[in-house]
């Protein structure tokens, strides 16, 4: 078996409150593995964790008042990215991993020239020459689709509309040609003709350049064309791990299963949707035992009791349920 | 066939453009944000709007309840002429007409409580007073789903999903026979948009209500229309049943936006068809059909370029805008 390129062990991501409203425990034992060239849908819903844990990678959580637990890892490459020295750190960061965010408009810098931003990471990690550099950010603007290069290079953001803008995006962050790019929501804020081109653009490019994705979103739509392996968030902590194919057929956790339930499709037959039941608790109060089991129509008395562990479901397919260990209540309770 | 409860005929919608000399002078052109939009609602059925963003879709509903004066064209609710209706006769006519926005945080007052959000109409259409205001109150956050225990508290106190679900207890206060659902679901997450979907579909079956439902989603819409009309770029480009819209799309705009859903089935292999480019701005619209720049039909042709397609029968209530709608994609 390959060595996963990115191991994420354990990841404790805490912000205290001003306000003395508690500990919010955004990220609370997240453990997870990319491996080279794959792509890793990691979905869940507002609050999960997911967006913190993507930051918490490249150590981009504010502190305060965020931090990261000691006893947290994120090997990358075979390095602990929590214990690095900033400059080691810089030298990883838009190098080796780069990152495209859900809002092009506040993730691009107003004042300065696309090709400019573009081409920063370029000149900072490659030390290329501003000729070399300007070349390069018109290459990479070709390469994520944009007509007519050699003008827009010279634009601004304002000037772009949302789907270019993530174009641009995508060429700041491809164009040292990272091993992992992490995409957080990079389709949310667009309609779903320019996503379908931006998805089919991000499918291209990690042909081309090899790399791994991590893909962070909530639409399961998206995932199930998109990833290779699935691991579902809920409060906090990855509650499933799988294949997506498995993921889809076989959903181990009553969480994957009733967010499964509750999507309306085009593909079945309209029918009343399964909603899950009450709704997201916060992460300053997270419920004792097992997290989900104030919505879980399965739950009994270990659930409230005990925290489950992730437990294997079959080779490669782990969830976070006590139903692993005692399948037969599965049966007893509909759904 | 019975009165449409609603009819919109002919809706037209100017917005002039930027300003010349420093904003000033005259408008250096209009931006036609609805155009030539025409469609009509039963009672009782649930009419879904979809198009992505600026197509004109919330300028539509808008314009129905008069949030916004239209420029030309007629609205029609119960047979009265909404456009002509005095001051007094529209806050009559708005109990019967409400809406629902997207986003709940933004459309409650947030120095309000859940139940002075809930009291204030009542109160303006002197509904209900004293104990039964409250009487009244109470049943409405049940009817929603929502503890009575939650009327002393402030919108930034609720989840995503209570705020919405007190934004339709809101417009279900005055009793209409009629409600604009603007995005509903959008802002939430697929959880609570379930419950709030399903929410829609009880209320509707118990009150017997008439929905103008817009969204960008056409899965979300699939699920809670009966007929479904097609926006771009400010016009209706395609309108059927919804079964004959989603089991068979004519327009190649509506045949690319079936086809770019992501669908949550991974076996699934997806027919995706995407479209080039972004849609134009409605300042400066393509001659003849608006779509033309995008259009991957292959019988495209100059006609498309210069002569706008009309809308046309092309089988029981389904009319498309496009000169080469019977031809196979």
């Amino acid at each position: 078996m390959t060595e996963p390129l990115l191991r994420v062990r354990d990841l404790r991501t805490y912000f205290v409150s001003e306000r003395g409203s508690g500990t919010a425990r955004a990220a609370d034992g997240v453990s997870f593995d990319v491996f080279p060239g794959e792509t890793l849908g990691i979905v869940g819903e507002s609050g999960c964790g997911k967006s913190v844990t993507s930051l918490s990678i490249l150590r981009l959580v504010p502190e305060p008042p965020g931090h990261i637990l000691p006893g947290s890892l994120i090997e990358f490459e075979g390095r602990n990215l929590l214990t690095l020295a900033p400059r080691e750190l810089r030298a990883i960061r838009g190098n080796r991993i780069a990152m495209v965010f859900q809002e092009p408009l506040t993730s691009l810098n107003p004042v300065l020239t696309v090709g400019d931003q573009i081409a920063e990471a370029a000149v900072v990690h490659q030390r290329l020459s501003r000729r070399a550099a300007r070349a390069r950010a018109v290459e990479m603007l070709a390469q994520v689709g944009i007509a007519d290069p050699g003008t827009r290079v010279d634009q601004y953001p304002h000037e772009l509309s949302g789907g270019m803008r993530q174009r641009v995006m995508i060429a700041m962050a491809l164009v040292c040609h990272p091993q992992l790019l992490i995409a957080d929501e990079p389709t949310t804020a667009l309609d779903v003709t320019i996503q379908a081109q931006i998805l089919e653009l991000l499918d291209r490019l990690q042909t081309e350049l090899g790399m791994a994705v991590m893909l962070i979103t909530h639409d399961l739509g998206i995932v199930a064309g998109q990833a290779d392996r699935v691991a579902v968030m809920y409060a906090g902590q990855v509650v499933e791990c799988a294949t997506t194919k498995d993921l889809f057929a076989q959903p181990g956790h009553p969480y994957t299963e009733g967010l499964l339930a509750s999507v309306p499709r085009l593909d079945r037959p309209r029918e009343r949707l399964h909603a899950i039941p009450g709704q997201v608790p916060a992460a300053t109060a997270w419920p004792a035992g097992c997290r989900f089991h104030p919505r879980c129509p399965h739950a009994w008395d270990r659930c409230r009791a005990e925290e489950p562990p992730l437990l294997d479901v079959a080779l490669g397919h782990t969830a976070r349920c006590w139903l692993v260990a005692e399948p037969a209540r599965r049966a007893g309770t509909a759904p | 066939m019975t009165t449409p409860l609603l009819a919109v005929d002919s809706l037209r919608k100017d917005y002039p453009g930027p300003r010349r000399w420093l904003g000033l002078g005259r408008p250096r052109h209009v931006v036609r944000a609805v155009d030539d939009v025409s469609f009509s609602i039963q009672p009782g059925e649930t009419l879904g709007l979809v198009g992505e963003s600026g197509c004109g879709k919330s300028t539509v509903a808008r314009t129905i309840l008069r949030l916004v004066e239209p420029t030309a064209g007629s609205v029609r609710f119960d047979a009265r002429d909404v456009l002509a209706l005095p001051a007094g006769e529209l806050r009559a006519l708005r109990r019967r007409m409400q809406i629902v926005f997207q986003d709940p945080y933004g459309s409650l007052n947030p120095r309000m409580t859940v139940r002075q959000t809930l009291r204030e109409p009542l109160d303006i259409h002197r509904l209900a007073a004293g104990k039964a205001r409250d009487e009244r109150v109470a049943d409405l956050l049940r009817e929603v789903g929502l503890s009575p225990e939650l009327a002393d508290r402030y919108p930034h106190e609720l989840s995503g999903g209570q705020r919405q679900r007190v934004g339709i207890a809101r417009a279900l206060s005055v009793e209409p026979a009629f409600i604009v659902c603007d995005e509903p679901v959008s802002a939430l997450d697929v959880s609570v948009q379930a419950q709030v979907l399903n929410l829609l579909a009880d209320l509707r079956a118990q009150r017997r209500l008439t929905y103008l439902f817009i969204a960008h989603d056409l899965a979300v819409v699939r699920h809670i229309a009966d007929r479904v009309a097609v926006m771009y770029l400010g016009r209706i480009v395609e309108q059927a049943p919804a079964p004959a819209l989603y089991g068979g799309p004519r327009h190649p705009y509506t045949r690319s936006l079936l086809s770019a859903v992501p669908v949550p089935d991974p076996t699934a292999k997806p027919q995706r068809i995407v479209l080039q480019g972004d849609p134009p701005s409605p300042a400066h619209p393509p001659s003849g059909c608006p779509f033309h720049p995008r259009c991957p039909h292959p019988a495209k042709n100059d006609r498309c370029r210069t002569e706008l397609p009309l809308l046309r029968d092309m089988g029981p209530g389904h009319q498309v805008a496009c000169h080469f709608a019977e031809q196979p994609m």
